[in-house]
């Protein structure tokens, strides 16, 4: 998708997302790992407080529950009088300061001639008054029938009590027997009746955090102390479940009143997303929970998170820029780089490079277009002179090579006047000037000289080798008129001055015109042909040292008489050695056999035919030797034409 | 055993009846009058439909303290039914200090709200009343159990301990206690359901709107109960019911008879009005000074509906049957609760006003 975009564009983009990546799984672990952290630290300080407001609450409570089975204790010991009986109960309440109200009531003896005193005090304006009976004992009451029922202590449901202040109350009361065993009776049960102010106060004083709170229930679920004044002993628990349709929440309120303590997520009646924390009060069965708002206590944490994702945020616009800073100090002198390197492309040389400011590799890349350039522009310039001369070499060569072409005798018939023989030659460099070459001139009006030569190596010191060779055979066969002679001298001479080690190879003959006599000498050429009527073969010649490295060589003569018609073919190692490109050599049998299928009418046509039959072996691979060939036949008539039979006479 | 027990329903979450004030006499007659006095004055008729000096002055004495179990009274005041029938009523304030028939006796309320078992009762006793309308058809009450108990059939009450009310409200339970030839450990009952929560008593009396939905609201599930309806067990004695003294009707019929209307329409209001009609009651609830608590009282109101609308569409709302009548008489006479009913005619005022 970003392909086309620039490298500040990828940088930012990819750079941002990977930093925003790791930011983002950073920030989320950091912050879940806090949130379970602080969970369970507020786990166990929930738990703590609660646990240390249930214990005071305890103990306030248990106090009046000792001093209630005090009471009823000494009523099962001794023997009252109604007298007694209200001093008991009056000393109970002034040396019990929480007991708000104490008394004593009777099961009805049916056997009792009277019915006993229940005597009630309770505190009014500091003082402890009595209230009389009548108005105190409803056998029905739960304070009376509960203890009585189940034969133990009890803690009355708290009741909101009218009369002193509508304060809530419980009543703690104990059950009285009298005799023992089979006559263990149930005779009444002693009542203390306590204000829950204090209790409530200890519970509502519990704090968590800012808003969090506490509330109590009693065993029914009913809501003892809440901060919403409204719910207090009107709603339970259950109502409150009933009524905003939670069964969790009625969960939550059997699990309470059944005495278990638990931490559990709450919805509380706001709405608000809490933990709860509740373990009950074991003495009275009652249970004490304490709220805190999940929201306030992840708010430090929140908040902390926010301040750190902000500043990730941040740092992540400054690494932007950043980024964006170095992409555009990388790309652009880039830019310019290749700006400039446009204008170099379309051939301005001189064009100015945006100037190197810095170490990096922007400017070692900047360097590196410098020295491009300058080496580019050198070498164009050095091209372009090359060029030139080569071009001017090649306009030389180009005149070498008409000249040696011009140098070889090149017309032919080349004596339209002499009849005894025909002679056809070719030579083909391989470059633009060869070193081969060949020659042919009457040393006198009868003995007619021909040659052909290779030197060594090809090209231009081949040619100036080849002008010096043939100039110097010419002018010694002028003058010595003797193969062996002539290649002898020439030797010596080439020789002489020889400091490059040139050679060349030489086969020079002489042919009598008048008899057919060839006498030939050879200086390490290949074997010329001869093609007569009994057919064609290689010459077998002796040996001769190649002209030129060792002065004083010597060289035999040897003579061969052609019949008239016969042919000498003469060839260099252009001819045999000429490869094709498999680096196949076109080879001494191949030639043989391709004189024996030449035309044998025409000298040209044969030597034509011999040419076209290389390049045909050569099949397109590039001619590496200059490629010469020389043919003579002797005819046998003489200068005028007359027939072979005169000529033949004047054989030897 | 049962002396001084005046007719007792239990004021939702208030837990105990026997909460110190009520020891110590809290009913002194100047703080009710005074309270009276406010009550007349907040409710006294404004100006509407019906001129205010054709309105007749009347009071009526619920059985007990405001809730949902006389949401169409209240409700009918509230909304001004009864002045625009011509009434300025005053609903005296009922509670556990009040006994409605005393009241009707003694002049001091016009109409009560009186259970028909109580008013036979009452009409044996010499106090010639009238039953002008009867609201709640079917008994309401019922016995419950904890299935943990093992108690699953009337049979198994046998010797178990069972919280009975006491007064009139005994006779149902006796009769049902009779008819399955139980022998039970009867423990006197308080208006709350606490003995029964402790594990005091295995069996507990309760009626379908109040106290079944207290243990209900208590934490107990309806499914670790067994409840046993005593109408489902054939005892049926219809409960609340209106009623003036023979006497007062003969005076003044067109009273008694618009005071029914009106009722009968405070009662279809409330019905129709559910919402509303709570609003009513726990606004009056809350003005006495009562633990209100909404949910109860919506459940309680439901309940009432259940009770009070007729299940076949032909039979009247309002209307005593002569079969109730009957079975009630039979009983209450069989128990020696009563020596003797007067006849279905002569006990209770037709008027036209129910169609």
């Amino acid at each position: 998708m970003c392909a086309n975009r620039s490298i500040a564009h990828k940088l930012i983009l990819v750079i941002t997302l990977c930093c925003v990546l790791i930011f983002t799984v950073t920030i989320g672990y950091f912050y879940y790992s806090s949130r379970l952290l602080l969970e369970r630290e507020l786990k166990d300080d929930a738990r703590n407080l609660v646990l240390s407001s249930v214990n005071r609450v305890e103990t306030a409570l248990a106090s009046v529950g000792k001093a209630t089975e005090g009471m009823a204790h000494s009523l099962e010991t001794g023997k009252y009088t109604d007298k007694s009986l209200s001093r008991l109960l009056m000393d109970v309440l002034e040396s019990n300061r929480e007991i708000y109200g104490a008394g004593v009531a009777f099961e009805p003896d049916a056997a009792a001639a009277s019915r006993p005193l229940e005597p009630y005090f309770y505190r009014k304006d500091g003082k402890i008054v009595p209230t009389p009976d009548d108005e105190f004992h409803n056998p029905t009451s739960d304070w009376y029938q509960i203890p009585k029922e189940l034969g133990k202590k009890e803690w009355s449901e708290p009741y909101i009590d009218e009369s002193c202040g509508r304060a809530l109350m419980s009543s703690c009361s104990v059950p009285i027997y009298e005799g023992d065993g089979d006559k263990r009776r149930f005779r009444g049960i002693v009542v203390s009746d306590v204000s829950l102010h204090r209790l409530t106060e200890i519970v509502s004083s519990i704090k968590v955090l800012e808003t969090g709170y506490s509330f109590l229930l009693s065993r029914n679920g009913t809501i003892l102390t809440h901060p919403d004044k409204e719910m207090i002993m009107n709603e339970t628990v259950f109502s409150l479940a009933e009524s905003r349709n939670n069964p969790t929440l009625r969960d939550i309120g059997r699990r309470m009143i059944r005495g278990e303590s638990g931490f559990i997520p709450y919805t509380d009646t706001r709405g608000v997303d809490s933990w709860m924390y509740y373990a009950p009060v074991s003495l009275t069965g009652w249970t004490l929970a304490v709220v805190f708002p999940k929201a306030e206590l992840f708010a430090g944490i929140r908040s902390l998170t926010m301040t750190v994702a902000l500043m990730l945020f941040a740092g992540i616009l400054l690494l932007g820029a950043a980024v964006a800073a170095i992409a555009r100090s990388i790309t652009t002198p880039l830019h310019a780089l290749a700006e400039a390197t446009e204008v170099i492309a379309s051939g301005n040389f001189d064009a100015e490079l945006p100037p190197v400011c810095s170490g990096d590799e922007v400017g070692t890349l900047t360097k590196a277009f410098v020295s491009m350039r300058d080496a580019l522009k050198e070498y164009i310039r050095e091209l372009t002179e090359t060029t030139a001369a080569k071009e001017r070499i090649q306009s030389e060569l180009r005149l070498a090579t008409e000249i040696q072409t011009s140098l070889l005798p090149r017309i032919f018939p080349p004596f339209p006047d002499r009849n005894e023989f025909d002679i056809f030659a070719s030579m083909d460099p391989a470059k633009e000037v060869g070193g081969d070459f060949y020659d042919f001139f009457f040393i006198d009006d009868d003995r007619f000289c021909f040659l052909i030569a290779d030197v060594a190596d090809k090209g231009v010191p081949a040619a100036l080798y080849m002008m010096v060779a043939k100039t110097l055979l010419k002018t010694e066969a002028q003058r010595l008129g003797a193969p062996e002679l002539i290649l002898g001298a020439v030797n010596n001479i080439l020789a002489a001055d020889n400091e490059n080690c040139m050679f060349v190879t030489v086969f020079c003959a002489i042919l009598d015109t008048r008899s057919g006599e060839v006498c030939f000498a050879n200086a390490g050429h290949n074997p010329p042909l001869v093609c007569g009527p009994a057919g064609i073969s290689y010459m077998t010649l002796k040996a001769g040292f190649v002209l030129g490295p060792i002065p004083d060589s010597a060289y035999e003569c040897e003579c061969l008489t052609l019949q008239p018609g016969d042919t000498l073919f003469l060839y260099t190692d252009g001819v045999t050695e000429a490869k094709n490109p498999e680096a196949e050599l076109y080879g001494e049998a191949r030639l043989l056999e391709a004189l024996k299928r030449s035309p044998s009418g025409n000298l040209a046509d044969m030597i034509h035919f011999i040419r076209d039959e290389v390049q045909r072996h050569a099949n397109g691979a590039p001619q590496s030797d200059d490629v010469t060939m020389l043919a003579v036949r002797y005819t046998g008539r003489d200068r005028a034409g007359r027939g072979v039979e005169a000529g033949n006479a004047l054989q030897r | 055993m049962l002396k001084n027990v005046p007719v007792h329903r239990e004021i939702p979450f208030k837990p105990n009846d026997c909460s110190p004030p009520e020891r110590i006499v809290t009913s002194s007659i100047c703080l009710f009058s005074l309270l009276l006095t406010l009550m007349v004055v907040t409710f006294s008729p404004l100006p509407a439909d019906a001129a205010p000096a054709a309105l007749k002055k009347a009071s009526l004495i619920p059985l007990w303290s405001p809730q949902a179990q006389f949401a169409g009274y209240y409700v009918a005041l509230n909304k001004g039914i009864y002045r625009k029938h011509g009434i300025d009523l005053t609903i005296l304030p009922g509670g556990p200090e009040q006994s409605p028939s005393r009241l009707l006796k003694s002049g001091k309320a016009d109409f009560a709200v009186l259970w028909l078992g109580t008013a036979l009762q009452q009409y044996s006793a010499g106090v010639r009343l009238t039953n002008l309308a009867q609201i709640v058809q079917k008994s309401s009450l019922m016995l419950v159990a904890r299935k943990s108990g093992g108690i699953a059939s009337p049979a198994d009450m046998r010797g178990r301990k069972v919280g009975l009310w006491g007064g009139d409200f005994a006779v149902p339970f006796q009769a049902f206690l009779k008819k399955y030839r139980l022998q039970v450990r009867e423990i006197p009952q308080s208006y709350t359901v606490n003995l029964f929560l402790r594990g005091g008593i295995d069996v507990t009396s309760a009626m379908w709107y109040n106290e079944y939905h207290t243990i209900i609201n208590s934490g107990i599930n309806h499914e670790e109960l067994n409840l046993f309806f005593l109408h489902e067990h054939g005892i049926n004695f219809p409960e609340d019911g209106l009623y003036a003294l023979e006497e007062n009707c003969r005076k003044d019929p067109a009273l008694a008879d618009a005071f029914v209307k009106a009722s009968l329409e405070g009662w279809r209001y409330a019905f129709d009005h559910s919402d509303e009609a709570l609003e009513i009651v726990l606004g009056y609830m809350k003005e006495a000074s009562i633990p209100a608590n909404r949910s109860h009282q919506k459940w309680m109101l439901e309940k009432m509906r259940e009770l009070i609308l007729p299940e076949n569409a032909a039979e009247v709302m309002g209307q005593l049957k002569p079969s109730d009548y009957q079975s009630v008489s039979a009983e209450l006479l069989a128990s020696g609760v009563v020596g003797s009913v007067p006849g279905f005619e002569s006990f209770i005022r037709r008027s036209n006003v129910r169609q």
